[in-house]
């Protein structure tokens, strides 16, 4: 019963097929895809390309004058959508003055907003999330939080004022895929707002359980940038992505402990 | 006069704007990507001209960069 809910509550209503909503705005793919841990811009711009992702996300930086080739370039050439992050923030004041120079580099209002409580773990420090989404909301700003696997945590975030929560699903780059399920399932079942798996994607299967769950969408990076083949995993997770999200809506069989015979009984030869 | 300019010590005129600051750290025409702060407050590109410097601010900029 839960799966079916879970179900109905993706349904596309008056969005094109296959297509979802997120600050205001319709997107038609559901993979969103991390520009950092690339080998190179071509390696890069051939995985992009393959993923089908819309929405790739961007760091800032202090200007390094002897940096090859520019990242922003490249997702404007693609005609992607660049959303900055706050990626190596550890205080809401940082993270607020970090989206408020990405909104002038980037003209955009759009954040995916990163508040990390240590470096070992990168997981985010909820405290300090909550205090950066409540000031960034108040001035404007679609904020996409990574956050931790809560239901609670999550239900503070859209309370809020946050266009999405962003659950991982494992550490940052850990590839240990969706480590609590259940908890994820629990946010979305929950959620008003649109919630995608962000980070811990290891391969396609963990792309495809994500949307299976419930999520409206997958955001993930190093799967795909440190792959042996980026572009060909870029791929993978765009089918992935898709199938999950197919089967959720096709609605699964429940789980049984016993078999259910698919073949009829009836009218089965005695041959003894 | 002396700044902090992207975490290092720099001597700018004593006129200098945010504007030469930028062009200290060879960011060239295109500003597209690039943003600066100073003393942790945006400073928008159109007022880089017309924004002058102190002593001793701590001037941040910063351009966007491959990141998850």
């Amino acid at each position: 019963m839960a799966n079916r809910q879970v179900a109905q509550k993706g349904e596309p209503t008056t969005e094109r097929a296959g297509g979802f909503e997120l600050g205001g705005r319709v997107w038609g793919s559901r993979l969103i895809v991390g520009t950092g841990g690339f080998r190179s811009l071509e390696g890069m711009e051939r995985a992009l390309v393959a993923s089908g992702a819309e929405i790739v996300t961007v760091a800032l930086r202090r200007v390094d004058p002897t940096a090859k080739g520019s990242a922003l370039e490249l997702i404007d050439r693609l005609g992607k959508f660049a959303l900055p992050n706050t990626a190596g923030c550890y205080t809401a004041r940082d993270a607020v003055r970090t989206a408020r120079l990405a909104r002038e580099a980037f003209e955009t209002d759009w954040i995916k907003l990163e508040v990390i409580g240590d470096d070992r773990t990168l997981f985010p420090d909820a405290v300090e999330l909550i205090d950066a989404a409540e000031t960034l909301v108040d001035e404007g700003f679609v904020v996409l939080p990574y956050t931790n696997d809560d239901p609670i945590l999550a239900r503070r975030l859209e309370d809020a004022g946050c266009a999405a929560v962003m659950p991982l699903g494992s550490p940052i780059g850990s590839g240990m895929g969706i480590a609590n399920p259940y908890n994820v399932q629990i946010i979305v079942e929950r959620a008003s707002v649109p919630v995608i798996l962000d980070a811990g994607i290891g391969t396609a299967s963990d792309a495809a359980m994500a949307m299976e769950l419930g999520c409206e969408g997958v955001l993930l990076s190093s799967s795909v940038a440190r792959a042996k083949d980026p572009e060909l995993m870029a791929k993978a997770m765009r089918e992935a992505v898709e199938a999950g999200y197919t089967a959720r809506r096709a609605g699964r069989i429940p789980r049984k402990l016993h078999a259910r015979a698919s073949t009829p009984d009836e009218g089965l030869p005695d041959l003894r | 006069m002396i700044v902090q300019l992207n975490g290092e010590r720099a001597e700018l005129p004593d006129d200098a704007t945010v504007a030469d600051a930028v062009r200290v750290v060879e960011v060239d025409g295109e500003r597209r990507g690039v943003a600066v702060a100073v003393d942790g407050e945006v400073v928008r590109s159109v007022d880089w001209e017309r924004t002058p410097l102190t002593e001793s601010q701590a001037i941040e900029v910063v351009r966007a960069v491959q990141g998850g």
